[in-house]
């Protein structure tokens, strides 16, 4: 029976609760015991909170024999290490943090704690969530269980690795400029980033505020539907949530698709991308036209704008984000500061990492007086002009479709030092994040044994929609099936 | 020739709203070092702002109450610099959309004159917290209780021209955010603290080159310090020098200012709009509602001051331009009778004394309802003004209501004509050879000698005699 625990969805997994086939403890074990002997090559997890994860699956079992069960009660889930977990190190993937134990909780791990789910520890990301490989982490890279020696993106990175290596059945991700979609697409697993306000920021470590969404990552769409019901929601403590309605996302996966209208923006198949990446995608885009869709084609003409205007706004953000870093009230501080300069410039130094810094000192940049008209204001232009690029398209189409990533994962160390050829690994995820629309990430096939994903994108509030589309492609697929050979029982 | 000297005012203006402008800790109270600081105070990694409402409404207010346009739209930006009180690394404030745009703050001087001084712009911004350098060796204690407290900065154009209509627009402004209950006004805890912009040109040049002195917490601080940047600029220019843009601070136990930073130190603050905040709103509806709900402004209070009690303009300014002093000249004048005689002791007596003892009018030990009672025996003569002073003092020591105080120390005038008749009789009698030589004086002089029996005769009373009264009984008797 345990065998096969890991590589139930969710969705099964409840189902097998609720039948009494196992415990949340059983469960929470058998996940843990995958974590104690795999994660180790994996480097997926930074934190594993064994004990205060037995002590919560004691909790779902006692609730479940009440009949008290909540959307997750007793199903493990692993937090990304960005978020506020109260008692618990909450390093963000940086040295700076890992000393910082939170003093509280972020609304998404409180809001699926309340409906029961079990934490099973922190996943590893890159630091601060700056990064397309994990590469960036204080705590080493990830892995990628398809194959060792290359990296499984990021800046998810730990929570897609330990997703497809089935060392957890649910994870949480966060998203700036695709950071759900494109570990998702690297690991075999599908992951949403919901329309920017549909889950609190609260408790979540800030890199970008305008451009970072938390969302769900699973091995189904049905099972991100099961989490983002949980997740979403308007918080009175982060103002940029919206006041909009949580959709029945599990009512709505069944739809029926026909007549549904797919926008391929063109693009998004650029003459110079990877022949069998656009394959993959094509080929799932004519398994929809089975199911009813249509397909026309659609010109996003600033798109290509996206890449260096995100590399203008987020930085900027981060720079004055990360600020609070000082070394004065939490987190690294250098050893004898010889003064308040000494102190901000070593421990700054210190706590962060080559890939922050970079980014701090193009994001200062970017905002100082004489540049910022030239680059912030000029990237907002940018901005909008992507932002109308969609609206136009969703006046023709319901959704966009296309491929997640240029390439299937790549080695380690491969683009350690050039850091514009990293940027352009999130090339058809960052305009979605700019003009903050809703998108997922779903397994589409494989090249060479190494997964490829697809994106589809919808309009605003639309997770549902996205939801179902992709529902109903894995319910005629299995894709989203298949596992890596680590971590597998033979 | 001589210099013309151009001032322009910053003035930070606190809030007194219940809770902090981000976070919903309350506003500090002077607690223990860090116990009224919240999450969110603290910039910890992962919180966020929400904007107090009240915050906005009460700034909106201001606008009003300054004639100004209130943006619809406006929007907080971060100021970007490093500093240990500085938890965020940004302080969250107001740029290039602030709330309140310009305005207009009439002014009374002295000379009877009045004068327009133009407000640029208001913003909403967040305090900073307070390094504490003592207590801790060679180290700094930081303390966030203040961090996140909600200020308005008033921004004036240069349009004063002297230290006395700098100090008439602080008070002014003073009376304004006190009237419409923006801000509690006690100086002394900072709620109100200015900066200063100097500078000195000859008449007809362009504009000088400008001086900061910051954070000036009295109205005697901002006069004597701009007294000192102006000598000390003229100085300079007169000795050939050059003035540089620098931000000075003024000592005033000492009377000395010096230099805190230069322009070329000056940081790049690295403004953008705060990611984490929409854009404040504001309709229609709420302006609707404000102007409703704006309470009597200073100089609508003045006016009404002028026409109710016949003041002149300069006292009813003065009696207008706080609260605390409006309400309790009418309430004087209510229990007196006698608008008047209300105003000259409020402004006279009763400000000198608090002045001496350093109190504010809503501590004084005198309430407005016993000084009435004062003014009232003055009026119906059964005091006259110098008992009425020895009553006073009497009150201000908390001997009770004058009524009561009259009564025991037996101060009322004498009344009874055929009682002062015979004490005046008996001085006459007494004093054979002053009356003669009385009556041999000319008129001019017996103005002067009439003195010796108005003396003896009120020491006689005990000052109790109706003056008036005895002058016309010894001119007759003495004739």
């Amino acid at each position: 029976m345990s065998n096969a625990m890991h590589n139930k969805t969710l969705t099964e997994l409840k189902a097998g609760l609720a039948a009494g086939d196992f415990s949340s403890r059983e469960l929470t074990e058998h996940f843990l015991a995958r974590i104690q002997q795999h994660d180790g090559e994996l480097n997926s997890f930074i934190s594993v909170t064994a004990e205060q994860a037995l002590a919560q699956a004691d909790a779902a079992d006692t609730a479940l024999a009440a009949g008290n069960g909540g959307l997750l009660t007793g199903l493990p889930i692993a937090h990304k290490d960005i978020f506020c977990t109260e008692g618990v190190r909450t390093s963000c993937g940086s040295k700076m943090l890992d000393s910082f134990i939170a003093p509280y909780t972020a609304t998404v791990v409180e809001k699926m704690a309340a409906e029961g789910a079990v934490m099973l520890g922190k996943t590893n990301m890159d630091e601060f969530a700056m990064g397309s490989s994990n590469e960036t982490s204080y705590y080493g890279p990830v892995k990628n269980p398809w194959d060792l020696e290359r990296v499984p993106g990021g800046s998810s990175g730990g929570a897609a690795a330990c997703l497809g290596a089935r060392l957890a059945p649910g994870a949480t991700g966060t998203d700036t400029g695709g950071s759900i979609r494109q570990p998702a697409a690297l690991n075999n697993i599908t992951g949403l980033k919901p329309t920017y306000g549909r889950v609190s920021r609260w408790g979540m470590i800030a890199f970008a505020s305008s451009l970072d969404q938390a969302g769900p990552m699973a091995q189904s769409a049905e099972d991100c539907a099961l989490m983002l019901q949980a997740m979403a929601g308007h918080d009175q403590r982060d103002s940029t949530s919206l006041d909009e309605k949580v959709d029945d996302y599990l009512g709505a996966l069944n739809n029926d698709i026909s007549g549904l209208t797919i926008g391929i923006p063109e693009e998004f198949f650029p003459d110079t991308l990877d022949g069998a990446i656009a394959d993959n995608s094509r080929a799932a885009i004519r398994e929809l036209e089975k199911l009813g869709a249509k397909v026309v084609s659609v010109s996003l003409p600033s798109i290509k704008l996206s890449v260096p205007a995100y590399y203008v706004i987020a930085p900027a953000e981060a720079s004055s984000n990360l600020s609070r870093f000082d070394g004065v009230r939490f987190g690294h501080r250098c050893d004898d500061p010889k003064d308040l300069e000494d102190l901000y410039k070593r421990s700054r130094s210190e706590g962060f990492g080559d890939e922050v810094k970079r980014r701090i000192l193009v994001g200062a940049y970017a905002l100082s007086a004489g540049y910022y008209d030239a680059y912030y204001r000029r990237a907002q232009q940018v901005r909008r002009l992507i932002r109308d690029d969609f609206a136009r398209a969703f006046e023709k189409v319901d959704v966009l479709m296309g491929p997640t990533a240029p390439e299937t994962a790549f080695k380690l160390g491969a683009k350690k030092d050039d850091p514009v050829s990293m940027y352009m690994a999130d090339v058809f995820t960052i305009g979605v994040n700019l003009a903050g629309l809703p998108a997922l990430s779903m397994p589409t096939g494989f090249i060479n044994g190494l997964p490829t994903g697809t994106q589809v994108i919808g309009n605003y509030f639309r997770e549902g929609q996205i939801l179902n589309v992709a529902h109903k492609y894995q319910q005629a697929t299995d894709w989203h099936k298949q596992a890596p050979a680590f971590g597998g029982d033979q | 020739m001589s210099w013309e000297v151009v001032i322009g005012l910053e003035i930070h203006v606190q809030l007194n709203t219940v809770s902090k402008l981000f976070s919903g800790s309350k506003l500090s109270t002077g607690a223990e070092p860090n116990t009224q600081a919240s999450l969110v105070d603290l910039g910890m990694p992962g919180t966020l702002p929400v904007v107090n409402k009240e915050a906005v409404r009460k700034a909106a207010l201001f606008g009003l109450a300054i004639n100004a346009d209130i943006c619809r739209h406006s929007v907080f930006e971060r100021k970007n610099y490093f500093y240990p009180d500085l938890p965020k690394g940004y302080q969250t404030t107001q740029l290039a959309e602030p709330i309140v745009g310009a305005g207009v703050v009439e002014i009374q001087l002295e000379s009877g004159e009045k004068k327009n001084v133009r407000i640029h712009h208001a913003h909403l911004e967040e305090d900073a917290g307070k390094s504490l350098h003592e207590d801790f060796h060679g180290m700094t204690g930081i303390d966030l209780n203040r961090a996140g407290t909600p200020l308005i900065e008033v921004v004036t154009e240069p349009d004063m021209s002297n230290a006395e209509e700098a100090v008439a627009f602080a008070r002014k402004l003073h009376a304004i955010v006190t009237s419409i209950g923006i801000c509690d006004g006690d100086m002394s805890q900072g709620n109100m603290r200015f900066d200063v912009n100097v500078s000195i040109r000859k008449p007809g040049d362009e504009l000088g080159t400008r001086t900061e002195t910051k954070n000036l917490n009295s109205f005697r601080f901002m006069e004597k310090a701009i007294a000192l940047e102006v000598e000390r600029q003229i100085d300079v220019l007169e000795d050939g020098g050059e003035i540089v843009q620098e931000t000075r601070l003024y000592n005033g136990d000492t009377h000395t200012a010096r230099s805190m930073r230069s322009k070329e130190d000056a940081n790049d603050y690295r403004y953008f709009p705060c990611p984490d905040l929409l854009p404040v709103a504001i309709t229609d509806a709420d302006i609707e509602a404000l102007k409703a709900a704006m309470p009597e402004l200073p100089n609508a209070r003045k006016a009404r001051f002028i026409d109710d009690y016949q003041l002149s303009e300069y006292d009813a300014d003065l009696l207008s331009g706080s609260v605390a002093t409006a309400t309790f000249f009418e309430a004087v004048t209510k229990a007196g009778g006698d608008a008047k005689l209300a105003a000259n002791w409020v402004m006279g007596e009763m400000a000198a004394r608090l002045n001496a003892e350093e109190k504010t009018i809503s501590d004084s030990p005198v309430s407005a309802e016993q000084l009435g009672q004062l003014i009232a025996r003055l009026k119906d003569g059964t005091i006259s003004s110098k008992i009425a002073k020895q009553v006073f003092e009497a009150c201000w020591a908390g001997e009770g209501d004058p009524d009561a105080i009259i009564e025991a120390k037996g101060l009322k005038q004498m009344s009874d004509s055929g009682e002062l008749e015979k004490i005046v009789d008996d001085i006459i009698a007494n004093n054979a050879a002053q009356v003669e030589d009385y009556r041999n004086s000319d008129d001019a002089k017996k103005k002067k000698k009439i003195g010796f029996f108005v003396g003896q005769a009120m020491k006689a009373t005990q000052g109790k005699a109706n003056p008036q009264q005895l002058n016309q009984l010894l001119q007759k008797k003495l004739q």
